[in-house]
């Protein structure tokens, strides 16, 4: 047989052939619902007296709104309230694991997959939310769903799926000092375009993605689907296994041994061929800001924001010209120029140990600016919370001004008391720069930890890589 | 769902690229929890001045679009989030029909799972649309899908594919569970011989609900 890709390997594994489908029923190994998109797909299989197939591969968590000011004391109201309960509700009628807002294993739903090893390689995994692609870190194929797909999984544990085309990224060299993963997506997505991932898998490979931990793996995966791409995967590897063992849905001894050759079976063989390669050098990249209304409109850090008569196609000229409006900035502005109201250290996509550990480093024995209004930092899980604190990390930013929350989405999407008001400007970790994302009228510069943190103590975007640090990334 | 053969309606023109469906349903208005009522609640932010009333300056208030059923867009539409409340949005507002020269993935998906038709055209079609929809008061199209068109009243014919099993279900009205439950037995099959074990717990976890 040829060499074949993770992707390829994982489909083959997959597809129940013998249905017959017009279009390739694929199996699902782990199915993971929230309080936000689930309650429809509930409702509907109640109303068609169907079952769910498998609760025991169905993982819940309340994350999208759950408040993060003192959780246990937090009064919750209204739709949201109506939220939680239809979610608690419908586990408790179907047996569906729950880990609901006051569990230890409470967090985001792409973080506490892999963080409870239910996440494994070579599985396939969905849940309604796009960014369900940081799963792929794991060396699983995960990707968003809609409601409706949704219910049909929770009905059938299969999904009708087309195949996608396949891309490697392939990131060679070694990156240089200050440099994180968050940098080097943007630096990809600043490569291929808001849109030029669409209809693809990516899977990232080389030299500097091998060196990555499975943290800055799951940064790079988790924002996959914003260059448009419907998933994106690591081949599982050394770094993989390690992190797995001895995690709580981890088989140990023996039978760890055992998964471990299965999991191995899954890794891309050399020679294994892709629709599309794009490279990039690690070494070249630097700390990236966005300046614009999709996180393909990046610059470095020591650059300006762009002029939009140098883009030769029109809609793209005009697109940036609404989006400068939006951002109320002017061409030609240096990034370095661009103060900041507020401070966002969270999400799915850089809200993990190591993002807190480096943007600590930065802020220790250091107090954020005066003309800050607000900067938060929002744990991506409980446990990540609690290990923080075993570290002293908590301390830090309370010390240097930082608001130390309890994990959840947050002002990465704003669905709860967390918001960014209108016409403030924020320095944010999170992944997506939308109008209005963070809260209507507000405006969003997504950047890495370290870069956020640096951004706290200036009041305005400065090269982290300037700065003083003891031990930074 | 309800079936799909044709349609003719009037059409509004949306021009701009990458329109999100952050944009399309706004956060505020997905803490809901329903399928339904979000027509009014589409493209809510370019939509209503801070007041509440319409912005005279989106395309959707103009008069002249009053009522279209058919929306014109560019490339990329739907990125972003996974959110089927926008497609919901798309279908309570009253248009049947999407024509763009691209689509993001999931928004795709969640848009046939609701009976709203994507249809995709080349560029230079779409841009060809456009024109016409600009120039002409009450511009409309007819979107055929059986013949697998679209047309006007003046002589333009522009033909669209799109993947058999979609458009058997649009035609048929039938949904993806519909379909499936059919192969229960495959299913069942391929569970008993599936390599990738079922969860175990093997270590401490805190669980409010846990299947025994
Ligand atoms: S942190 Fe943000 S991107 Fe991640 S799941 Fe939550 S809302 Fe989505």
């Amino acid at each position: 047989m040829s060499p074949r890709t993770l992707y390829e390997k994982i489909w083959d594994r997959h597809v129940i052939s013998a249905a017959r489908l017009p279009v390739p029923l694929l199996y699902i190994d782990r199915h993971f619902i929230h309080e936000a998109t689930s309650p429809q797909a509930f409702a509907g299989l109640k109303a068609a007296d169907r079952k769910v197939r498998r609760p025991d591969l169905t993982f819940a968590v309340m994350d999208h709104s759950v408040p993060t000011k003192d959780r246990r004391n937090a009064v919750i109201t209204g739709n949201r309230a109506k939220l939680f309960d239809a979610l608690d509700r419908n586990c408790r009628e179907t047996g569906v694991r729950l880990f609901d807002m006051n569990s230890k294993n409470q967090g985001i739903v792409h973080i506490i997959g892999p963080e409870m090893g239910i996440t494994q390689p070579g599985q396939t995994i969905v849940c309604g939310d796009s960014h369900t692609s940081t799963h792929g870190a794991m060396g699983a194929l995960a990707f968003g769903i809609g409601t409706s797909e949704v219910e049909t999984v929770l009905a059938t544990q299969c999904l009708p799926q087309y195949t996608s085309k396949t891309m490697l990224v392939r990131i060679e060299g070694k990156r240089t000092r200050g440099i994180t993963a968050k940098d080097l997506m943007l630096a990809v997505i600043e490569k291929l375009g808001f849109s030029g991932g669409t209809g693809h898998v990516i899977e990232y490979g080389g030299e500097a993605v091998r060196a990555l931990s499975i943290e800055e793996r799951m940064t790079l995966c988790s924002m996959s689907i914003e260059c448009g791409a419907r998933a994106g995967m690591v081949s599982p590897d050394e770094t993989t296994f390690r992190y797995l063992e001895g995690r709580p849905f981890v088989p140990r001894g023996n039978d760890f041994e055992a998964a471990v050759k299965i999991w191995r079976s899954y890794a891309s063989e050399p020679g294994a061929t892709y629709d599309s390669t794009i490279e990039l050098n690690a070494a070249e990249v630097a700390p990236k800001v966005t300046w614009g209304t999709n996180p393909g409109m990046v610059a470095n850090i020591n650059a300006a924001v762009p002029d939009p008569s140098s883009y030769a196609n029109e809609e793209e000229r005009e697109s940036v010209i609404r989006a400068l409006d939006y951002m109320d900035l002017n061409p030609g502005t240096r990034i370095v120029d661009i103060p900041i109201d507020r401070v966002f250290i969270g999400s799915c996509s850089n809200g993990q140990i190591e993002d807190l550990r480096a943007a600590a480093a930065v802020l220790a024995g250091k107090k954020i600016s005066k003309s800050l209004k607000q900067a938060l930092v929002v744990p991506a899980s409980t446990q990540t919370k609690l290990q923080a604190e075993a570290e002293g990390l908590d301390r830090i930013f309370v010390e240097a001004g930082f608001e130390w929350r309890d994990s959840g989405c947050s002002m990465c999407i704003a669905m709860n008391e967390d918001v960014l008001p209108p016409g403030e400007r924020c320095a944010s970790t999170s992944n997506r720069n939308f109008e209005g994302r963070q809260g209507k009228g507000g405006r969003t510069h997504l950047v890495s930890p370290a870069m956020a943190a640096a951004a706290a103590i200036a009041g305005k975007f400065v090269d982290v890589r300037d700065m003083q640090i003891a031990g930074v990334v | 769902m309800k079936p799909f053969s044709e349609h003719a309606g009037t059409v509004v023109p949306l021009d701009r690229i990458d329109v999100d469906t952050d944009q399309m349903v706004p956060k505020q208005f997905i803490l809901r929890g329903t399928r339904d009522g979000y027509g009014r609640d589409l493209f809510h932010d370019w939509r209503y001045l801070p007041n509440g009333d319409p912005d005279p300056d989106f395309v959707f208030n103009f008069p002249r679009y009053k009522g279209a059923s058919i929306l014109l867009a560019r490339s990329n539409f739907g990125c972003g989030s996974s959110r089927e409340h926008a497609a919901w949005a798309v279908r309570d507002y009253g248009f049947q029909v999407v024509i763009a020269p691209s689509y993001a993935d999931i928004f795709y998906t969640n848009a046939f799972n609701n009976g709203v038709l994507l249809v995709t055209l080349p560029a230079e079609q779409v841009d060809e649309l456009f024109r016409r929809a600009e120039k002409t008061e009450g511009y409309e199209l007819s979107v055929d899908l059986e013949t697998l068109s679209i047309t006007d009243n003046r002589q333009l014919r522009f033909p669209f594919t799109i993947d058999e099993y979609r458009r058997n279900r649009l035609l048929k009205g039938l949904d993806d569970i519909g379909s499936m439950i059919e192969h229960d037995k495959e299913i069942a099959a391929f569970e008993g011989s599936h390599a990738i074990p079922a969860p175990i717990v093997t270590g401490p976890v805190d669980m409010k609900v846990s299947t025994s």
